[in-house]
């Protein structure tokens, strides 16, 4: 039981971080049909902006919230210079330049940076709660509580404000969108905004726990992405409920079967998703158009 | 020029001219070894370029193949003392079998859902080469036999230059047969329009994923002859990042061009050669050439070498 509850706890960690950086992937790509395999650089930049500011001696909170600028910059500059210039080319081809510019920050983050390994301390300490035989560190509270209130503030932003309505009318209809008068233009602008502001929100939530380097991006990415898959691509719930799953089947499937394979869990998730259900748990029936 | 761009046997004549006449101009044993590095990648590439450039569509993890290959013929000899000839049909014939095991259900669905399916693929294939150390040695790679042929060894920059380029040739005489027989014309229909191919009666889910099959044997055989050349492997073969630099070769040069392929694979091999002294450098480089073309060279280079040699010579 106290083993139990301790997958249970470590999954819902992971897997809230997943959660958040699959909803990153699900804003943009609601608002401008791009799937943005560079959202994980978002998160490794939250992480590495603070550790080095941090360092160097900046208040952590000040810190923190250099590096959501810092994403944010970048994920408008990703907008602005490699996906508009590129309008109208095929999903594959966009793809493929979201790819690329991931290459191309982790190259960037390297030089600024360095290749090390890098910790930043726990917001509230190391000292662990036990529960139920199940230890779980403070930090863990901080991802969680992170990931819930971003989901409920987005919820709020999204049902609740006029830009947030104009968010759903894009992402449901650009053309029906722009005819009542939406900016379509400037929805893809600050999807891309919300994007790395979350993902930079979920590196420094958990880079106390997992530690961070220049090359992190990628396999969050990827895991992220494949729980959007898992959840149904388009569906911020489905995301989230995606990385959650995701989350807690990797802490089981390495803790009860084989830790080597870890890694793998996500993309053999893809693999069965795409093969058995291809729209996910809770993505939308498409009807194809000929 | 414009009949030597588009005629298959003036591209097959080229490649050949090339192949023989590039040594002439090698002053020393590493250009020998850096060009039997192009043409190895070529030759991936050139199995890539069905898929993307004939099927329409993309693979993400098309290094696994490649690292099938590779490490087929690095475990084959060293656990089973299977012969090394053998080992690169087992291979290829491995990495023909799982295409077809992937791509099956998947190829039915359209869009970039084969795109995410073959990344999940590739990594999962670079997960099992790295973590399975009692078969492939782990992360660090592993040694790989030599090839022996009427009791020679081949080793030397010079003989695999040779193979490797012969190999080119061979499936780049495969590719241009294909282009030009039923299959490929359906093919090609297919990529224009799946829907006018399909009532035209083209099976469109069973073409592509022959175009994948061959595609995986392509990059099978390269990866074998990458390991018997090298003498060596490490599981970065099937990695992601070997997997995105296959699809920029084919990108970059051109897709559905098979000079394109070899452009494609001469520009990515070389570049890090040349930043040597500036390597970390390289994933900057290779992220900004794959955007940089990506945004203001969709077609690749190759045809649009070719448009503008066409409208030079009407």
């Amino acid at each position: 039981m106290a083993e139990f509850l301790q997958f249970c706890a470590s999954g819902l960690t992971v897997g809230a971080v997943y959660a958040l950086v699959a909803l990153g992937f699900t804003i943009i790509y609601n608002a401008s049909d791009v799937v943005n395999f560079a959202q994980g650089e978002f998160v490794m930049l939250g992480g590495m902006v603070t550790v080095t500011l941090s360092a160097a001696g900046v208040p952590l909170p000040l810190a923190a919230g250099a590096a959501i600028v810092a994403a944010i910059l970048v994920g408008l500059a990703l907008h602005r210079l490699a996906i508009e210039p590129a309008r109208g080319a095929s999903p594959v081809t966009l793809i493929m330049i979201t790819i690329g510019a991931s290459i191309f920050i982790r190259g960037v983050a390297q030089l600024v940076f360095d290749k090390q390994f890098h910790k930043l301390p726990a917001f509230s300490g190391d000292t662990p709660f036990h529960m139920l035989g199940a230890t779980i560190l403070p930090q863990s509270f901080w991802v969680l509580g992170g990931a819930a209130a971003i989901v409920v503030l987005l919820h709020a932003f999204f049902e609740g404000t006029i830009i947030g309505k104009a968010v759903l009318a894009t992402a449901a209809n650009p053309l029906a969108a722009r005819l009542v008068g939406i900016n379509t233009g400037s929805i893809v602008t600050l999807s891309f905004a919300l994007g790395g502001a979350i993902g930079a929100i979920a590196g420094i939530l958990v880079t106390p726990i997992t530690l961070t380097s220049y090359n992190v991006g990628t396999l969050l990415a990827l895991k992220g992405f494949a729980a959007g898959m898992l959840g149904g691509i388009g569906s911020p719930l489905g995301a989230v409920l995606g990385g959650v799953a995701l989350g807690l089947l990797e802490a089981f499937g390495a803790g009860y079967l084989s830790s080597t394979y870890k890694d793998g869990i996500a993309f053999i998730v893809i693999l069965v998703v795409l093969s058995a259900l291809p729209r996910g748990l809770l993505g939308r029936r498409s009807v194809e158009r000929v | 020029m414009r009949p030597l761009l588009s005629n298959r046997w003036a591209t097959l004549v080229l490649l050949v001219a090339l192949v023989a006449a590039m040594p002439l101009a090698f002053p020393s044993s590493y250009y020998y070894r850096v060009a039997a590095l192009v043409w190895i990648s070529a030759l991936a590439a050139l199995g890539l370029n069905i898929l993307m450039g004939y099927a329409g569509q993309v693979s993400l993890g098309h290094a696994g193949f490649f690292g099938i290959g590779a490490y087929a013929v690095a475990i084959g000899p060293a656990r089973f003392a299977l012969n090394s000839w053998l080992c690169i049909v087992l291979g290829a014939l491995a990495s023909g079998a799982l295409a077809w095991l992937v791509g099956r259900p998947i190829l039915r669905l359209r869009g970039h859902y084969f795109a995410i399916a073959t990344l999940g693929f590739g990594v999962l294939v670079a997960l099992v080469l790295t973590s399975e150390s009692g078969w492939t040695g782990g992360p660090d790679g592993t040694a790989v036999a030599r090839l022996t042929f009427a009791g020679a060894r081949l080793t030397g920059a010079a003989t695999w230059y040779w193979i490797s380029g012969g190999l080119l040739i061979l499936g780049a005489g495969l590719a241009l047969n294909l282009e030009e027989s039923p299959t490929g014309r359906a093919l090609r229909a297919l990529n224009d329009s799946e829907i006018a191919a399909a009532l035209a009666g083209v099976d469109v889910a069973r073409h592509k994923l022959w175009a994948f099959v061959i595609a995986a044997v392509y990059a099978s055989v390269a990866g074998s002859a990458l390991a018997l050349f090298d003498g060596f492997i490490t599981p970065d073969t099937a990695g992601f990042l070997h997997s995105i630099e296959l699809v920029a070769m084919v990108v970059l040069g051109g897709m559905g061009s098979v000079i394109g392929s070899v452009v494609g694979a001469a520009m990515l091999v070389t570049l890090p050669q040349l930043l040597t002294v500036f390597v970390e450098y390289e994933q900057l480089v290779l992220g900004l050439v794959v955007m940089l073309v990506l945004i203001f060279l969709r077609q690749g280079i190759v045809p649009s070498l070719r448009k503008v040699l066409a409208r030079g010579f009407p």
